[in-house]
């Protein structure tokens, strides 16, 4: 039985969350994202401006709409890696704050970890066995997890160079769809027809992504074009090459590791075709398909104190307050406790 | 009142525990200091830890916070400013902030004319504030590239502060003292709200630049 704080600063939100055993109690995000959209991408120095002044009234309303007081909390859970350097930075201050001021544990986390313990937040409990595709503007992993609090992560596969998310804002861009990129496509893709043209699915290894060629794909064609461009039809065929290859490299992980449930995690999760061709071909090829509801899928706090929950239910060793940030730590563990 | 104080504005990540017992009665407990310039993230807390210990006072049996608020390099100060803020948050206390360089200036001010404080801004700039004899600003605080300081920072007739260590060529009789912010000066200049149950403040930094970034075109089409 133990209240835990989660705090999440590694881009350009603020999140914070309070779980119990497994169950969120509340939470609250105060994002940056309007001060960075018209640079095109996320300012760390501007971010981390943001995290200073978002912090104390970010957790100060999640512990209210938990209905907890600060005194309950057992145990603080902070976002260590990987991120934005300056901004991890001041979660991670904060977090110490509030663990030397309550008297409790620190617990640094892994912020990959956390998009995956999203899930059990709304799904309960992860199965013994589980293959985890996290998505986001800065990762595409194919995972093979077991206990995730207690066992070493294992990659199946990686991106050889863009992330999925870094793909869509690059593409965004280039058909002046604004940032972000994510949900402007989704959004243009709508009016679309994915067959409209076929986009090369590249791929490295098995169960290796790349995306980089992709976009120069969409960039060659675009130049190529003359006239009008037809911006609906290039953004849901994009889109389309982008899930075709997620999900076809996830559902093929599941069964040649004779796994039964898929659970996709991180920013791009929120994508609903997405969500929707992955629930297609996960029926068909019999595994359960697990994704947080797109509020859960983007960076927030509930999913840092989802972890810090399991990692305390499972015993695991306090970290140390010299602890330092890790922005560009390889996920091996929930766990990420790095002193320098 | 048990007040804990953090300066990270400068090299030295700094923390220390005072009794306040009045405007300007502050009785040192404990403090220390670490000089690691880009140290700020994993000095602090320890620091925080080992000068409550040290005291043999319980966080809870704090009754304020006071922080440095700068300027100073920008990541280091926010580790300071968010952990105090932080602390005062989970402690239920009042945060109080003082500009750093003002720390300096009382502590170094005294024997006739006025002081400048200078501490490292880092590319080729220093912080700078112009104290009188009594320690009250004169002027700044403001970021400057030394040779380029205004006539009346000139006029100083003594120069302290690391970042005037910095610049031989420029301040050749800058003298190795005042380096840092004294906590227990911190704390002096805020003992008056302290003592007054002054209500807590926001902790702003003293950042005096804007954030380095230009507006990204439409990406280059490639040929």
């Amino acid at each position: 039985m133990s209240l835990v704080l989660g705090i999440e600063s590694s881009c350009d939100e603020t999140g914070v969350g309070i779980v119990r055993d497994g169950r969120l109690l509340g939470d609250c995000l105060s994002s940056s994202m309007e001060q960075h959209i018209r640079f095109g991408g996320v300012v760390p120095e501007v971010a981390a401006r943001a995290h200073l002044e978002a912090m104390v009234p970010t957790v100060r309303e999640a512990v209210d709409r938990a209905g907890v007081s600060l005194s309950d909390v057992d145990a603080v859970a902070v976002t260590s890696g990987p991120g934005l350097a300056t901004a991890l930075q001041v979660g991670l201050a904060a977090a110490k704050g509030y663990a030397v001021a309550l008297g409790v544990p620190l617990l640094g986390v892994h912020h990959l970890a956390g998009h995956v313990a999203a899930d059990t937040l709304e799904h309960g409990a992860l199965p013994e066995r589980s293959v985890a595709l996290v998505v986001s503007g800065g990762h595409t992993s194919l995972l093979l997890l077991g206990d995730l609090a207690r066992d070493p992560i294992v990659h199946l596969g990686d991106t050889a160079d863009d992330a999925a998310g870094e793909a869509f804002d690059k593409v965004a861009r280039l058909l002046d769809l604004g940032y972000p990129g994510g949900p402007a496509i989704q959004r243009a893709a709508e009016a679309g027809d994915p067959e409209a043209i076929r986009f090369p699915r590249p791929t490295t290894g098995r169960f290796g992504f790349s995306f980089s060629g992709l976009k120069t794909a969409v960039a060659r064609w675009v130049q190529r074009h003359d006239g009008p461009l037809p911006v609906a039809d290039l953004a849901a065929s994009f889109q389309e090459a982008v899930v075709d290859v997620l999900t076809a490299k996830a559902v093929d992980a599941c069964t040649s590791h004779g796994v039964d449930t898929l659970v996709i995690a991180g920013g791009v999760a929120a994508n609903s075709r997405l969500r929707e061709v992955a629930e297609e071909r996960c029926a068909a090829a019999g595994v359960t398909l697990r994704v947080p509801s797109p509020r859960l899928c983007t960076d927030n706090g509930a999913m840092i104190a989802a972890v810090g929950s399991m990692l305390t239910d499972a015993g695991a060793p306090w970290s140390r307050l010299d602890m330092s940030t890790d922005p560009s730590a390889p996920l091996t563990g929930a766990l990420l406790s790095v002193t320098r | 009142m048990l007040t804990l104080v953090i300066d990270t504005s400068t090299p030295a990540v700094t923390a220390g525990v005072y009794e306040v017992s009045g405007p300007g009665a502050v009785e040192r407990l404990a403090d220390g200091a670490v000089v690691d310039a880009r140290g700020h993230g994993e000095h602090l807390a320890p620091l925080i830890d080992g000068a409550l210990a040290e005291a043999r006072v319980a966080p809870r049996d704090l009754a304020a916070v006071v922080a440095g608020l700068g300027p100073g390099p920008f990541t280091g100060l926010r580790v300071g400013l968010v952990t105090a803020a932080s602390m005062s948050h989970a402690l239920g206390v009042p945060a109080y902030g003082v500009c750093s360089l003002d720390a300096v200036g009382f502590a170094a001010a005294g024997g006739g004319g006025p002081v400048l404080v200078a501490t490292d801004a880092r590319r080729k700039e220093i912080y700078w504030g112009l104290y009188d004899s009594d320690g009250e600003r004169l002027a700044g605080p403001e970021v400057a590239r030394p040779a380029e300081l205004p006539e009346a920072a000139r006029a100083a007739t003594r120069v302290v502060g690391d970042g005037a260590l910095l610049y031989p060529e420029v301040f050749p009789d800058a003298k190795d003292e005042w380096r840092y912010p004294p906590p227990q000066v911190l704390a002096f200049l805020a003992s008056g709200r302290i003592a007054a149950k002054a209500p807590g403040e926001v902790l702003t930094p003293l950042y005096l630049r804007r954030p380095d970034v230009h507006v990204a075109g439409r990406q280059q089409r490639m040929t």
